[in-house]
């Protein structure tokens, strides 16, 4: 992409005086994809505010679920303003098409895509305010601006004279946005690359950051939801008698996803839906159980499928042959904060107060449950208790939107724990069939894998399965496999056990490359190779790859020795555009039961925002995927989730929590995402070193000790 | 009627005996800072001092917490410990999310307030009914040693 832009013609930038004498900016970001269509209200604003205070303050319209977005986005806006790092804040945006994801083409955080969706825009919406201050600062001393020069939030002429940003913005709002702008060369970055502390930290350690939850309205209703306990299951009958007579409860109502009860608070209307008296006819998945999806997918990953990819032929005789099949459950996001909305449905208008990260299909979902334009939802999006892609489902903003509606009161929906548990929208379970092929000499010459899982992209309700039959997301990971097999074949099966998934940290991948780091590991060990050894073996067409996973062996001393009973293992992986190798050290007690003591980590995200950051995303991402390989499951039995809460949904606790050290390769690629690809390699990495330390392989998730106990 | 004392300040609500603690803050009294995230005491989102001694507020009755000094995230600043352990969080840059950290805080604090050199031990006794999902917990056992040392220091 080129460095510089015509902002005339495309309009992107406008400008206008702010009430007290500030320069304000505004811009709408070019936006082009599949998901376009959402939305199709125009209203150009994403501003960054220069106040006559020196003031600096970015607008951001990107949700912060932790992944230190509202940070990052400013430090890109500031590094071509030159501004004072410590005089800039961030506010949240409300909903507005200016503020589409140009990945997406719709306002919506996810998939990894903030750095590398806003890193253009953002910076030239910094550099064209830092030339209108220029040309103020110019005008006002009767001198070329190209006799000015920038730093830390000020103007300064090559006389010496100094004017700050306050004391230009009235002037620089009044200069004609340039045409164009020329963005720095990251060798002249003073902020980007460098660890800016977190804009949000204050107000997240004295409980005054606001996240959904804490949102009170004057008549605000609490509901808590009855919903059906088996997926597609029907109201037949509720008796709300008993559910009435406590104190606080206001209304009882039904609406498609299950009956609601408002009440003056949480803890009325919780007890309130407790003491509902429901009758449920469950429907088709009333028998749904475990183990027949096991034996589903199972049978559909035998069987085969829609073909993804085929070069050579997987069919030619091989020196040695080995086969394995993997399988990964469905999970549960189980964000900090339980899935909640609050929504207040007007005559005309609505206003929703949600951790969301899809403001801009909300707009369209919402306006449409509640009979108003897209525009006439304003969306007011709160700190996310986590986010991880559970709050990209309209499930609670929805369901809150009825309620207000029907009720005509300003309504808080929460899910306890265990609605939001059991309400579905689980990361996809998935099956595996690998058979690899060694020649004599142990070199990996072929590779078939056959996948079979429910689609995710026809689940999404945004995205359609694909004419050749492949789900894009079923087969992320394994299809684009870095590897060097000459024979490759991979095919997708897919299967609908009928329960809703959704997009889960690191969506495929997170299963998929449990799958295929774990079996060409097998491979590595059939051949009698080192696990790195052999897989630096086969990438010698993939640079960043190998950059990534020498440098995390190096860090971990691979091959060094280790204290008595700990082990390692290895795994690569690439992701939303980065790539991540880890090292785990484990061992396994005699009772089978892991612990995981060190993970080392390496990260080539290309050029880095914030490598702080980067760093916590990559720990915080391998923490998510180590819940999810000792102990993540969503099981059913007679239709119904078995789990509900922290006691048989355990995540991992500080006393658990390995140590972790992470790399970062020094590169000047574009950024690549970072709240998402740290988490696909820690849980193979895991497997291999318990292959390293007691032999067996362990081929579904999640781990058994059980399985691994020694005699 | 019930007398509570909330950070120093009396206060008398109408709540039924049997309301957990947690909803008579957020919804009653509108400080939204201590956090639900299970309501069954399995998490520690919630966890505020009752004399002084972290407690799970989703699972005390506001009726047991009469009488006594109950002492919530919101007043974290004005104790010499509250104090340090922000200090110390701030200064690693500790949250991520941020919904789990008014719980680790007063777990911390009040970890803090007996012990004034925690061993990692003593860290993992204390804080591990505490759950973070963005795994913020090698940052959190960093800044409590940070926060312990400038105790001792008086820094
Ligand atoms: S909300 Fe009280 S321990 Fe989880
Ligand atoms: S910071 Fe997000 S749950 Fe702890």
């Amino acid at each position: 992409m080129s460095a510089i832009y015509n902002a005339s013609r495309r309009g992107f930038l406008k400008t206008s005086a702010l009430a007290g004498g500030g320069l304000l900016i505004g811009f709408t970001l070019p936006g082009a994809s599949r998901l376009a269509q959402a939305v199709s209200v125009f209203s150009p604003n994403a501003y960054l505010r220069i106040g006559s205070d020196n003031q600096i303050t970015v607008i951001c319209g990107l949700s912060e679920m932790g992944q230190g977005v509202h940070t990052a986005i400013p430090m890109l806006v500031a590094e071509e303003l030159d501004a004072d790092w410590s005089k800039i804040k961030v506010e949240q945006a409300e909903a507005d098409p200016a503020f589409n994801n140009p990945i997406f083409g719709m306002q919506a955080t996810g998939g990894s895509t903030s750095v590398r969706g806003h890193w253009e825009p953002m910076r030239k919406a910094g550099a064209a305010a830092r030339a209108m201050l220029v040309a103020a600062a110019a005008e006002r001393w009767n001198a070329d601006p190209a006799d000015c020069r920038t730093e830390k939030g000020m103007v300064v002429h090559k006389s010496g004279k100094k004017l700050s940003y306050g004391q230009l913005a009235a002037a620089a709002a009044k200069q004609p946005v340039p045409a164009q702008v020329q963005l720095k060369s990251p060798k002249a970055f003073r902020i980007l690359g460098r660890a800016a502390r977190r804009l949000d930290t204050p107000a997240k350690v004295n409980g005054s950051a606001k996240f959904g939850l804490d949102v009170r309205l004057p008549g605000m209703l609490t509901a808590v939801m009855a919903r059906p306990p088996v997926p597609g299951g029907k109201l037949v009958s509720v008796d709300d008698s008993k559910a009435k007579a406590i104190a606080g409860v206001k209304q009882v109502l039904q609406i498609p996803g299950g009956v609601a009860v408002l009440a003056e608070g949480y803890w009325a209307a919780k007890q309130g839906r407790d003491a509902l008296q429901i009758k449920w006819d469950d429907g088709a998945n009333a028998a749904l159980l475990s183990d027949a999806v096991s034996k589903m997918l199972a049978e559909g990953a035998a069987k085969g499928g829609a073909l993804g990819r085929n070069e050579g032929d997987v069919g030619a005789p091989v020196a040695k042959r080995l086969e394995a099949v993997y399988e990964a459950p469905f999970l549960a996001h189980a964000c900090m904060e339980p899935m909640n909305a609050t929504v207040w449905v007007k005559p005309d208008e609505i206003e929703v107060w949600a951790g969301t990260q899809s403001q801009g299909p909300s707009q369209g979902i919402l306006g449409e449950v509640a009979g108003v334009a897209p525009g006439k939802v304003k969306v007011h999006t709160m700190y996310l208790g986590g986010g991880f892609g559970r709050r990209f489902a309209p499930d609670f903003t929805v369901d809150a939107t009825l309620l207000s509606k029907i009720s005509g009161k300003p309504v808080q929906l929460v899910y306890t724990r265990e609605d939001d548990m059991k309400a579905y929208f689980y990361r996809p379970a998935s099956v595996a069939r690998f058979a690899g092929g060694l020649d004599a000499n142990g070199k990996a010459v072929s590779f078939s894998a056959s996948i079979c899982s429910p689609s995710l992209m026809e689940a999404s309700g945004f995205m359609k399965l694909p004419a050749d039959g492949v789900d894009e997301m079923a087969v992320e990971g394994i299809r684009d496999c870095p590897y060097d097999f000459p024979n490759l074949r991979v095919e997708y099966a897919r299967r609908e056990p009928g329960v809703q998934i959704w997009f889960w940290r690191s969506v495929g991948h997170s299963q998929n490359l449990f799958f295929i780091e774990s079996f060409v590991d097998e491979m590595a060990a059939a051949a009698g190779k080192d696990p790195c050894e052999f897989r630096l073996g086969l990438l010698g067409k993939q640079p960043r790859f190998r950059g990534v996973l020498e440098l995390a062996a190096k860090k971990a001393g691979w091959g060094k020795p280790l204290p008595a009973g700990v082990h390692r293992g290895i795994a690569v992986a690439h992701s939303f555009g980065s790539y991540v190798a880890e090292v785990a050290e484990v061992s396994v007690g005699r009772d089978g039961k892991v612990r995981v003591h060190r993970v080392v980590g390496s990260v080539d995200c290309g050029l880095t925002v914030n490598p702080e950051i980067v760093k916590r995303q990559i720990e915080s991402a391998i923490v998510y995927g180590l819940s999810a390989a000792l102990y993540g499951k969503i099981t059913f039995k007679d239709g119904r989730v078995e789990q509900s809460n922290f006691h048989d949904y355990p995540v991992l606790r500080i006393d658990e929590m390995p140590k972790v050290e992470v790399h970062i390769v020094a590169s000047t690629e574009p950024p690549g995402g970072i709240g998402e690809p740290g988490l696909p390699p820690v849980a193979p990495a895991v497997a291999n070193a318990i292959f390293a330390a007691t032999g067996k392989r362990v081929r579904k998730l999640p781990i058994k000790a059980e399985e691994l106990k020694q005699a | 009627m019930i007398s509570l004392s909330v950070n120093g300040k009396n206060i008398s609500v109408n709540d039924s005996p049997d309301t957990p603690l947690l909803w008579v803050l957020r919804d009653t009294l509108g400080m939204t800072g201590t956090k639900f995230g299970c309501g069954v005491a399995l998490c520690g989102a919630c966890t505020v001092h009752l004399d002084g001694a972290p407690v799970r507020s989703c699972s005390t009755p506001v009726s047991a917490a009469a009488g006594r000094k109950i002492t919530t995230i919101e007043a974290m600043a004005a104790s010499p410990v509250g104090k340090a352990v922000q200090a110390a969080w701030i200064k690693h840059d500790v949250p991520q999310c941020g919904y789990c950290q008014s719980g680790q805080i007063m777990g911390a604090a009040a970890l803090l307030a007996k012990t004034r050199k925690p061993s990692d031990t003593d860290i993992d006794a204390a804080m591990s009914g505490i759950l973070c999902r963005c795994g913020t917990y090698n940052q959190i056992r960093a800044a409590i040693k940070d926060a312990a040392q400038s105790m001792r220091t008086g820094s």
